[in-house]
């Protein structure tokens, strides 16, 4: 009774990002849903802290179709991909609306996302952005399609000295922050964000698109999206991309060299997503396709559940939270060989489909068996063959039932030990399980 | 010779005012649906299945819109997987057993998926089976329902040639002349067996009686083997006063007028359907759905002690069934028509109560107490064991005479079409390998 009246701190979303100020963490994505005044406004009205304006150059004409969604397993849009440019409106509009919505919305983020190509082009894109009242700016040197075949967008974001002097332009030319947003579209991101570092950038956005086909149309023979009878390649994005996007962020966060705010980007489709994002190092997120597939509103649920969490966990602020899981990121070589566990079933949550005995037998180690013929009670329960279990996974994560399968740590009597040490200290390894 | 047969099936008859009771799913259901499946490994719901139809495999294939691949696995299985799709009691079946069912999350609609399959293949008309190369054998099937047509598909499969007796005009047996109309209509029914027929090579005598046109002698001297699916026979009576009344009509006899001709049923306003089995069920269903204002079923056991199906019975209810429990109908009285059944009230263990006789008004009554078993037509025959009326045979339709199979309600005494399909096609398995090693298989 007195714990359920005892008033709680409500946790403070105020975020502060490479000193782009926003009163949440949550911000539009320079996409389709931030493309113009009315629907930055609408978006801020439904709860969003900030928003990167579509990304603003040369006005460009687009094709049509320009979407493809990726289907799963009947999800539609579990991925999706884009062939769409920058802004396609006048240079004059949008900064009327910039300024406009700014006005409407004083303590909301306002970052304008940038691409031109000429130095001239960079200093007064730069200076009409600011009058029209960006709180930051965004370079986008990540598109991969359309724009980097006319030298900027990821030509830009793929060549680390490049970046570097067109992020140390706009750094001399700005007043207010600027964050350059990174292409995934490269071997190691680390160089292209300390490239970033080396230009002066106040903070990196990550990832931008990945280059990718979303399919081939079977009838007509033709990729897609299709333009007529012809396609090309476009941006690969949606919830698919997230765990590429979180170790990009992750190794940039924990490079020792870098040390810049980030602000996440790839797949963020719920609170959980964010707090993940948040925890490997951002400390800002944006979102955009899931706004595409459903819509402003999304937002209500990411900022009461990432409220929820914080207090479940005691974070009073972001910043408490922000690189909380980067210790624990570590290199291949640092991890226990000796940490050994075998996969539990609960026989009483679970319902027979042994679908994790396909798995196991097919995909794994052929250690889960269906009970013998007349199984107790003709139960259908698997039986884990634990002597030959290697704790791999694949069971729990093809269980239809909540908790059923645990993968529940063995004492084996050896001491830790990684491959580096067993390398350099001759530490000793458990035998090997599931290896003949 | 004679006068063409009427069409089998007028426009007209009173069946065509039923619509299907469950409806199809659209595509976009299904396939929602279909990935709701866990593909599970030895799935239970196949093992419930009498023709182990790959059930994961089949949903699979509608998930990926591979339709035709799809309905090929059910047919493969089950040539009468479209009748089965709408008919099978998959509540006690395959959707019973859907491990769904275990985490307390609606299971798969199984029928639902299979119906959107099979109904795609009839509607586009795919052919999935040719007839096996001529083995210069030939086979009898007796009777024209659900366990020949299975049979003689099977058979024609391997290449042995088929003829098919049936006593009716129609093909397809209770399918086309019992299911009730609001699951299938008889027309689809007779789709179903042209579409299976249309494997070629299976002769059809429609209006043939073994025994009347017929001598079953013939059978055993003119055809290689012999698979008897004859089903059951006419409805038993209850041998009570009264029973010939004009109104007093046996429930099988009467499903089979509604959805074979236009009944009339002009100033009925009171049925009563005697009997607690699913025939029973089926016909206060059907009477209901004619309009009929008051459809009682009167049954000599509890509500909760009835052979018919739970499920079934629930939506009678929700239709506006009402029960008259633990009575039994000892007369039946009116003038020059039935007018009311007199009846005694049962205990609990089935026995009268003394003075407890009262009266039910009904100007319509289905007696839907059972069928008679025909098995007393091979009587004559050594080697066949006929018991109460249900023809003997081992699990593959062998009746221990050499030559003679059978399968289908003659056997099992009365269960589902999927039943009746899986022993016809067994039984054509079991031929076939005697028609191969004649002699050497059963002696």
């Amino acid at each position: 009774m007195a714990d359920r009246d005892t008033p709680t701190i409500k946790p403070d979303l105020r975020v502060n990002c490479g000193g782009i100020k926003a009163p949440n963490p949550f911000w539009l994505a320079s996409a389709p849903p931030a493309n113009s005044g009315l629907q930055v406004q609408r978006a801020f009205e439904a709860g969003w802290g900030g928003a990167v304006w579509k990304t603003l150059g040369t006005p460009i004409q687009n094709v049509s179709s320009r979407f493809g969604g990726h289907t799963i397993r009947g999800v539609q849009g579990a991925g999706f991909n884009n062939i769409e440019l920058i802004t396609d409106r006048p240079l004059e509009t949008n900064f009327r609306e910039i300024a406009e919505t700014k006005r409407l919305f004083p303590k909301h983020a306002m970052v304008v996302s940038l691409m031109v190509e000429t130095r001239e082009e960079w200093r007064d894109i730069i200076k009409r952005s600011i009058d029209a009242g960006a709180d930051g700016l965004e370079l986008n040197f990540g598109c991969p399609h359309g724009m980097c075949e006319r030298g900027m967008g990821s030509a830009v974001g793929q060549e680390p000295k490049i970046n570097q002097e067109i992020t140390s332009w706009a750094v001399e030319f700005s007043t207010v922050p600027v964050l350059v947003k990174l292409t995934p579209n490269v071997s190691n991101i680390i160089p292209h964000g300390i490239a970033a570092k080396r230009g002066g950038a106040h903070g990196v956005s990550l990832i931008n698109t990945i280059k990718s086909i979303i399919g081939v149309d079977i009838d007509r023979f033709v990729p897609e999206p299709r333009v007529g009878g012809l396609s090309t390649n476009g941006g690969y994005c949606g919830s698919a991309v997230k765990p590429i996007a979180l170790h990009m962020v992750a190794a940039l966060a924990r490079e020792k060299e870098f040390g810049l705010p980030i602000s996440g980007i790839g797949g963020i489709t719920n609170w959980r997503d964010a707090v993940e994002f948040i925890l490997l190092g951002s400390s800002s997120v944006q979102v955009c396709t899931e706004v595409m597939l459903k819509g402003y509103r999304i937002v209500e649920d990411m900022i009461d559940g990432l409220e929820n969490y914080m207090q479940e966990k005691g974070f009073a602020t972001i910043d408490q939270m922000v690189g909380k899981a980067i210790p624990a990121f570590s290199e291949w070589g640092d991890l226990d060989l000796n940490y050994e566990t075998v996969a539990k079933i609960d026989a009483s949550k679970c319902i027979g489909c042994q679908v994790c005995v396909a798995a196991c037998h097919d995909g794994a180690h052929q250690c889960i068996h269906p009970p013998l013929q007349g199984g107790k009670d003709g139960s259908r329960v698997p039986i884990v063959d634990e002597s030959e279990c290697v704790g791999c996974n694949l069971c729990q994560i093809v269980c239809p039932v909540p908790g059923c399968i645990t993968m529940q740590p063995v004492i084996n009597g050896y001491q830790p030990a990684t491959w580096n040490q067993h390398v350099h200290d001759g530490k000793s390894l458990r035998p090997k399980k599931g290896a003949h | 010779m004679s006068a063409p047969l009427p069409a089998p099936l007028p426009a007209d008859r009173s069946e065509a005012v039923f619509t299907d009771y469950k409806l199809p799913l659209a595509r976009e259901h299904a396939i929602a649906e279909a990935n709701r499946c866990l593909f599970c490994t030895d799935a239970p719901c196949v093992n419930a299945c009498p023709t182990r139809i790959d059930i994961p495999q089949f949903i699979r294939k509608i998930s990926t819109d591979n339709v035709k691949g799809s309905a090929k696995t059910i047919f493969e299985a089950n040539i009468l997987g479209m009748s089965c799709a709408r008919v099978c009691p998959v509540e006690v079946l395959c959707v019973g057993a859907c491990v769904y069912n275990n985490m307390d999350s609606p299971p798969i609609q199984i029928g639902k998926l299979q119906r959107y399959a099979t109904d795609a293949a009839f509607e586009k008309d795919w052919r999935f089976f040719e007839a096996g190369p001529d083995t210069g054998k030939s086979v009898a099937l007796i009777g024209g329902g659900p366990a020949s047509l299975a049979a003689a598909h099977e058979l024609r499969r391997f290449g042995h040639r088929c003829t098919i007796f049936e006593k009716r005009g129609v093909l397809g047996g209770l399918n086309t002349t019992g299911v009730a109309p609001y699951k299938m209509r008889a027309d689809q029914s007779l789709r179903e067996a042209e579409w299976i027929l249309a494997i070629g090579g299976i002769d059809v005598k429609l209006n043939t009686a073994i025994g009347e046109h017929v001598p079953l002698a013939d059978l055993e001297s003119k055809f290689d083997a012999v698979f008897v699916g004859a089903g059951l026979g006419a409805d038993s009576a209850l041998n009570i006063p009264g029973e010939s009344l004009p109104g007093v009509v046996g429930a099988v006899q009467w499903i089979e007028h509604i959805k074979r001709s236009k009944a009339t049923l002009d100033g009925v306003s009171r049925c009563v359907v005697v009997g607690g089995g699913n025939t029973a069920i089926d016909a206060v269903r059907e009477a209901i759905g004619l309009g009929i204002p008051r459809v009682t079923m009167l049954y000599r056991g509890s509500e909760a002690g009835m052979s018919g199906y739970e499920h079934e019975w629930d939506a009678a209810k929700q239709q506006g069934a009402i029960g008259e429990w633990k009575a039994l109908p000892t007369a039946f009285e009116g003038t020059g028509k039935v007018q009311r059944i007199r009846c005694q009230r049962l205990d609990d263990t089935k026995k009268p109560i003394a003075g407890s006789d009262f009266t039910v008004e009904a100007d319509l009554v289905l007696v839907a107490i059972g069928q008679s078993k025909l098995g007393q037509m091979l009587g004559s025959l050594s080697g066949i064991t006929i018991d109460k009326g249900r023809v003997i045979t081992d699990a593959r339709g062998f009746t221990g005479r050499t030559k003679w199979y059978a399968g289908g309600d003659c056997t099992n005494g009365g269960k589902e079409v999927v039943n009746a399909a899986a022993e016809g096609k067994a039984a054509a398995h079991a031929i076939h390998e005697f028609l191969g090693a004649k002699g050497a298989r059963h002696g």
